[in-house]
């Protein structure tokens, strides 16, 4: 009796894991392995692929544009990381405290985290613009000199990256809120006793007992960095001067613009493995005790 | 004193978060020459740009679209991700610890590893331009595989047992006893699976170049870039507030599992 419910089980087992299965042959191994057939191949989608060996990867390394994008990317974590981290401790820190409607606030730090960054992108164009951006009609209010935030070269990346910085902040508030939430108080008692400042506090308990949440905060904006994607498409399209053309959308343009099918595909794979260096670098000096 | 100051402060931020909203909203319902005011008031507030969207775009169409893709894939994830992570945590099988690594693994793979290669796969089916192409790659998630595992695991297999000595079959334990008593983890796998499908922008614009198959945020992009607007602000912003709505209403009722079920899980809108 036991041994044919067990066999029954078993069977149901199977039955229950064999959409995953189909699933994961069909949308996960299948483009994992043809990416490696694709890097080594010219396709247009139109005519046979052709077999160019390594010449896609010595392209790739000779391709101004490519490392251009890298090099945009960097400029916007450069940027984005730090002003992230500094703010949603900050906003994190007061929420913390004994804090009249927290969850009114909570909740509107959040609110731009659930828009779509298509309609993020567009409102920020808008506010961004030169002539008639509200941000600009401020800055002439206080008296200052208005800024072509998203037509100077030098600008425009720096500027997404505030966008995205506002975009975000809310759910890394939420991170770091919990992560404070987590710290014992009877730390922060003992370090009082002892005299020391709040500023001492800080730098002492806070900062080192938030070290997982950090290393969890700077991981999954350095991934969000590398699929900006709509926000350089809808806001400059790349320009000026390819400042802000991101690795995914110059990927998308040599697919969709220049059916370039297996050269897209070598960008994928070169983003991916700049990706995985990050992430692992990042791990190593941010403390590789913590397991998450 | 300190009190105030912190909640100043708190207060000043929050409006930098929720003004630029309000003034989208603002500015989508008015007409051309006011609409780069920093007022949230007028008195001229007409439908028009709205009319004018109806007009230059089907996002009706979009609208259809979106809530058929986002919808089917919802559905999809919460009953196969339900499915095999119930496998996983109550069912004995040959194989059950393979399946889980390969489940973890594929979540560490960079998603731009695989899309150029995923799309080749889509247009060998002959799935471009087509719900099937837009919804059957997203359609089984991981994450929902994990969070469903993990909450079934601490139900007791007492009532498991119980409903098989009744003749249940493992199916209907699933969907009449583990379903029920899994509300929370639903309600957070399909809360975070229909925001990022709504909002998903980049694989729509892959899969889909017909205009009639758009989705929402494809469809406002195209029509922000491509200059139909006519560069009229108060429009395009109209186009986008349909997007908008629907998500702040959900946001509305269900902020805390938006907030929590997004929190827990990593994944970003």
């Amino acid at each position: 009796m036991k041994g044919k419910i067990k066999e029954k089980n078993e069977k149901i087992g199977y039955l229950f894991v064999t959409p995953y299965a189909v699933f994961f042959l069909a949308f996960t191994a299948y483009p994992l392995f043809f990416s490696f057939y694709l890097v080594f191949h010219r396709w247009d989608l139109l005519t046979a692929p052709e077999f160019v060996g390594l010449k896609n990867f010595s392209f790739l390394l000779h391709d101004p544009d490519f490392w251009q994008a890298l090099l945009n990317t960097l400029v916007f974590l450069l940027i984005h990381i730090p002003l992230q981290i500094f703010f949603a401790i900050t906003i994190a820190m007061i929420l913390a405290e004994k804090i009249f409607a927290r969850t009114f606030f909570r909740a509107a730090f959040f609110l731009p985290v659930i828009i779509s960054g298509a309609v993020v992108t567009i409102l920020w164009q808008k506010l961004y613009s030169t002539d008639a951006g509200i941000i600009n009609h401020v800055l002439l209010l206080m008296g200052l000199a208005p800024v072509n935030w998203l037509t100077s070269p030098k600008i425009a990346m720096p500027s997404i990256a505030i966008m995205a910085t506002w975009k975000n902040m809310g759910f890394y508030i939420i991170l770091f809120l919990s992560g404070l939430l987590n710290i014992p108080q009877d730390l922060y008692e003992a370090s009082k006793i002892e005299g020391a400042s709040r500023w001492q506090d800080f730098w002492r308990i806070t900062l080192p007992l938030l070290k997982p949440t950090m290393l969890l905060v700077v991981i999954l904006s350095t991934l969000g960095a590398f699929s900006l994607f709509i926000e350089p498409y809808v806001m400059t399209g790349g320009g000026p001067l390819n400042k802000t053309m991101s690795v995914v959308l110059y990927m998308y343009k040599q697919a969709f613009l220049f059916q370039h099918m297996g050269y897209a595909a070598t960008i994928g794979f070169a983003l991916a493995l700049v990706i995985l260096v990050f992430v692992l670098l990042q791990k190593k000096f941010l403390g590789a005790e913590t397991e998450y | 004193m300190k009190k105030l100051v912190l909640h100043l402060l708190l207060l000043f931020a929050a409006v930098t978060f929720i003004y630029p909203f309000l003034w989208m909203t603002s500015a989508s319902l008015k007409p051309a020459f006011e609409a780069t005011s920093l007022s949230l008031f007028s008195s001229n507030f007409t439908f028009r740009n709205y009319v004018t969207v109806f007009q230059k775009i089907p996002i009706a169409r979009a609208l259809l679209n979106s809530t058929i893709v986002a919808g089917c894939t919802t559905v999809s994830v919460i009953f196969f991700s339900s499915l095999v992570g119930y496998a996983l945590a109550k069912l004995r099988f040959k194989g059950r610890e393979t399946v889980f690594s390969i489940i973890l693994i594929t979540m560490m793979i960079p998603g731009q590893l695989t899309l150029i290669p995923l799309y080749t796969f889509i247009v060998k089916l002959g799935w471009v331009d087509s719900y099937a192409g837009l919804i059957a790659p997203w359609m089984i998630s991981a994450m929902g595989i994990l969070i469903f595992r993990q909450t079934f695991v601490s139900i007791p297999n007492d009532l498991i047992e119980a409903a098989r000595i009744e003749g249940a079959s493992e199916l209907k334990i699933l969907t009449r006893i583990f379903w029920p008593l899994s509300k929370p983890a639903m309600v957070t796998v399909g809360i975070i699976t229909f925001m990022n499908t709504w909002n998903e922008v980049l694989w729509p614009m892959m899969v889909v170049r017909e205009q009639t198959m758009m989705t929402m945020p494809q469809m406002i992009a195209m029509f922000a870039v491509g200059g139909q607007a006519g560069g009229e602000i108060g429009v395009e912003l109209a186009a986008s507030m349909f997007l908008v709505i629907p998500l702040v209403i959900a946001y509305v009722f269900f902020q805390r599992y938006f907030i929590e079920g997004i929190a827990s899980t990593g994944i970003k809108g």
